[in-house]
């Protein structure tokens, strides 16, 4: 064996440790029994107790995913409700009432059970290919958080089914949510939603950064990070400063509403405006939270199909965590129409309108990544063409909206919708759909129709601008948002109507996706591991990969790993395939440094999640549930670290 | 298929280390950064709310200081065998790690004791406005981690005394004792700031 790496070992290597009777894969074990045994050791069992007790980061991210996009379309029907409602003029369809539960659970919907979960569960799927690992860090915590985004999910269009449905927008300001003004229990199922999404997605941000951390190949130092696998790391650190926000200011209202606390009770002390800034201080990263994972796409996108690496890779890098820092100074442009001081306004004024340069930044070294490759226009990449489109016309509506005459002017009207849904389809969908038709091959080991896709493309495209662009205008012209509906005469009627056949539209051409789906899952032809020619890790092994990832961990020299060494692709040798094992590196420079083992699959992660479910839903009916509940919630916890008996070196099973 | 082509043999590598080389450890940092923003913003909300009105604390006597301070004096000295235990962790001597771990077990009993006791001398409670919602909030989340820290401390007592005492169960204690030190300084100011800021601003 070549020992051009040995170098890079660690100190404390005992070789002495080599454990008797371990199977290890390298030169001495043929590639079809390493396969076999690896497939073993890793394989999920079958039927339904491994459907319940998978650890594996790719069922547990497809799941995540096919899971999110059926909220998207819960949302989307709700979308094309409220648009019939607005067709014309004093329509009767849907009174005010349910109308309010249809916004407040659409843009709940969009924003918690889709838009922040269905990047995550990209990142949980594709993130531990990428670095060129076994497993995820944490694989089990990955379980938990998915059962937990289920429960939540599930928990809160029950209760709209059965008219309990929140009705005070996705942003629930109080006093309107609190306990004087919003009777019953719709709020409650509200904020009870926020805890069980926003504890899934911190799990979810800890095993990313552990696997960006931890796990990567070795040699895989910071600079040979590919742009994705940053643009996750960034959106994890993100989500842990932001999500704990909204945790606490749901935790408030939930206590302001059912044992008497008066955090936001002006009365007794409290501050309604405390809300607004705990939340946006969520609300705002929330946006890049979706925003960042989309850059990732883009970039990894654009890398293959101009068949180059992007162009200025450090600046891309710098502008993704600027990006990320800068979306913690613009929380209060939510709030100009608060009445702040206009001297700590015009901060946020600066912050919104400094944020555009990291954004332009990467957008700029796109399109010069674009000029000077050689770009084939596949319908991955037509996707991101649409975003730069779509995105920069967002981008500059945003740029408006940062201005506070201008923002006083239009605040609560459409034109704030036409904005939000410029950049957060522009920004979010459009670079989804695109990452959707590029990795398909990889997840499902089928390839999508490409003429399909194009109609796909094209119809959301036009559709998309005919429904959201005259928004704009009729929000210049005084229409206000979340209105069940509005006078004729007024000069509304013609572009509402337009907006609903455009939103028709939307709908023709997300069906077109979900029939390319399965129409390709049906047909018989496989996609090759590395149908693009792309260049990073995870079309190193096959499509589907197995449930190993990859049979022998890959040795990386550069960047563009298949690009620069192709079939000459190097290995380190030395994993057990009798056992779960993974490789641990350096943070930094990626040396190999421990062999750790990886968790088998397991009920308790599910049984845990049942017994926060009960806690959670408890607490909205009886305070006591959370001290009662939270035996249950121990013992699971319990049961799931305690060590296997009888293991010569037992499982640890974070 | 062709013999793949490798570089390095990494089945000498150990398969535990302590501190930043584990796995263990840079979750546990993770879940410290996402508690530690929720004891920002908590007390970030506590100087909100005290912005809002002209008395502080409003109507009310501040916390009696006695209680308070026994625990973090407790808290204080906790340190010391904490400190110990860890390094006997890492250095995996059993019989010394049991000693630490039930010593440290006793202390998360006497912490939470004195903890109850705090709550009987707030001079408030969380209905009466929003200065005792947000007292109750700081010292129920503080709470919360002393109880899970114990909680902690006695599964792995247990681990400890019976035949589960393996090499990564050391590795377990060492970051059950990195986690009881962020307990401890995620406690100093939340101390000043529920006992001390009250008696400043009167």
């Amino acid at each position: 064996m070549s020992t051009i790496a040995s170098g890079i070992l660690p100190p404390d290597v005992r070789p002495a440790e080599r454990e008797r009777e371990a199977t290890y894969d390298g030169e001495s074990l043929d590639e079809v029994s390493t396969a076999q045994q690896l497939e073993k050791t890793w394989a999920t069992p079958r039927g339904l107790w491994g459907w319940l007790t998978t650890v594996d980061h790719k069922q547990v991210g497809r799941r995540y995913i096919v899971t999110a996009f059926v909220f998207f379309l819960l949302a989307g029907v709700l979308a094309v409700l409220m648009r019939l409602q607005l067709i014309k003029a004093d329509n009767g369809f849907i009174g005010p009432d349910l109308y309010n539960q249809i916004f407040t659970m659409h843009g709940s919907t969009m924003m918690f059970l889709f838009a922040v979960p269905v990047m995550e569960a990209m990142a949980v799927y594709l993130v531990p290919l990428m670095v060129g690992t076994r497993a995820i860090a944490f694989p089990r915590l990955n379980a938990f958080s998915y059962w937990i985004y289920l429960f939540g999910g599930i928990m809160l269009w029950t209760a709209f089914a059965f008219d309990i449905g929140p009705d005070t927008g996705w942003f629930a300001y109080v006093p309107l949510s609190g306990p004087a003004y919003a009777s019953g229990k719709r709020v409650d199922f509200w904020a009870q939603m926020i805890t069980f999404t926003e504890v899934a997605a911190l799990a979810i941000a800890v095993e990313i950064i552990g696997t960006v951390l931890k796990l990567r190949a070795p040699g895989m130092t910071l600079n040979r990070i590919p742009l994705f696998v940053w643009s996750m790391f960034v959106m994890a650190l993100m989500v842990m400063v932001a999500m704990p926000a909204v945790m606490l200011s749901s935790t408030c209202l939930i206590m302001d509403r059912l044992v008497g606390t008066h955090f936001f009770n002006p009365a007794e002390g409290g501050d309604a405006l405390l809300w607004q800034h705990l939340f946006w201080f969520f609300g705002h990263p929330e946006v890049y939270i979706i925003f960042i994972p989309a850059l990732g796409f883009i970039s990894a996108i654009v890398e293959t199909f101009s068949k180059r690496p992007v162009f200025g890779y450090p600046y891309m890098v710098l502008a993704l965590i600027a990006t990320g820092f800068f979306g913690f100074g613009l929380w209060v442009h939510h709030m100009f129409a608060t009445g702040l001081p206009h001297l700590g306004s015009s901060f946020f004024t600066a912050a919104s309108m400094a944020i555009a340069i990291p954004s332009g930044l990467q957008i700029f070294c796109w399109i010069a990544t674009l000029w000077s490759g050689k770009p084939v226009f596949h319908t991955p990449l037509l996707f991101v063409v649409g975003f730069f489109v779509i995105f920069v016309l967002g981008g500059l509506t945003g740029v408006m909206l940062a201005s506070i005459p201008m923002d006083l002017q239009v605040h609560d009207t459409y034109f704030v919708v036409a904005h939000f849904h410029y950049v957060l389809i522009g920004g979010g969908v459009f670079p989804l759909f695109g990452a959707f038709y590029y990795w398909f091959p990889k997840i499902t080991g089928k390839r999508l129709s490409e003429t399909l896709g194009k109609w796909n493309f094209w119809i959301f495209f036009v559709s998309f601008n005919i429904t959201f662009f005259p928004m704009h205008i009729l929000g210049l012209a005084g229409m206000p948002r979340r209105v069940y509906t509005y006078q004729a005469g007024l000069g509304w009627d013609g572009l509402n109507l337009l907006a609903t056949i455009g939103g028709m539209g939307i709908v023709i051409s997300v069906l077109l996706f979900i029939v390319n789906v399965v129409s390709s899952l049906r047909s018989a032809a496989r996609a090759p591991s590395n149908p693009w020619s792309a260049a990073t890790l995870e079309w190193a092994t096959s499509s589907p990969p197995p449930s190993y990832n990859f049979a022998h961990i890959p040795f990386v020299t550069s960047a563009q790993p298949l690009w620069d060494q192709g079939e000459q692709l190097m290995y380190v040798r030395g994993l057990r395939v009798d056992k779960r094992e993974i490789l641990l590196t350096t943070p930094l420079d990626a040396r190999p440094d421990l062999r750790e083992p990886s968790p088998d699959p397991s009920i308790w992660p599910l049984l845990s999640a049942l017994a926060v479910t009960a806690l959670f839903i408890g607490s909205i009916f009886n305070p006591w549930a959370v001290v009662i509940g939270a035996l249950p919630v121990a013992i699971a916890l319990t049961g799931w670290f305690w060590p296997k008996r009888n293991e010569a070196m037992e499982v640890e099973s974070a | 298929m062709s013999t793949p082509r490798y570089v390095l043999d990494v089945s000498v590598l150990p398969n535990y280390g302590y501190g930043t080389r584990s796995l263990t450890w840079w979750g546990l940092m993770g879940m410290i950064a996402i508690e530690s923003t929720v004891f920002v913003l908590a007390v970030g909300t506590y100087f909100y709310l005290m912005a809002q009105v002209s008395e502080w604390p409003p109507g009310r006597r501040p916390p009696d200081l006695e209680y308070g301070t026994v625990f973090t004096g407790v808290l204080l000295l906790s340190l010391i065998p904490n400190i110990w235990l860890q390094r006997q962790a890492e250095h995996e001597r059993l019989p010394q790690v049991r000693v630490g771990l039930v010593i440290m077990s006793l202390i998360g009993v006497i912490a939470s004791v004195v903890r109850a006791f705090e709550f009987t001398v707030l001079n408030v409670t969380w209905y009466d406005n929003a200065y005792g919602s947000i007292v109750l909030m700081l010292l129920g989340l503080h709470t919360v981690h002393v109880l899970t820290d114990l909680y902690d401390s006695l599964v792995l007592t247990v681990l400890m005394f019976t035949d589960h005492a393996k090499a990564r169960r050391y590795v377990d204690t060492a970051e059950n004792a990195t986690y009881w030190y962020f307990v401890v300084y995620a406690w100093l100011p939340i101390y000043v700031v529920l006992y001390w800021l009250p008696r400043w601003t009167q």
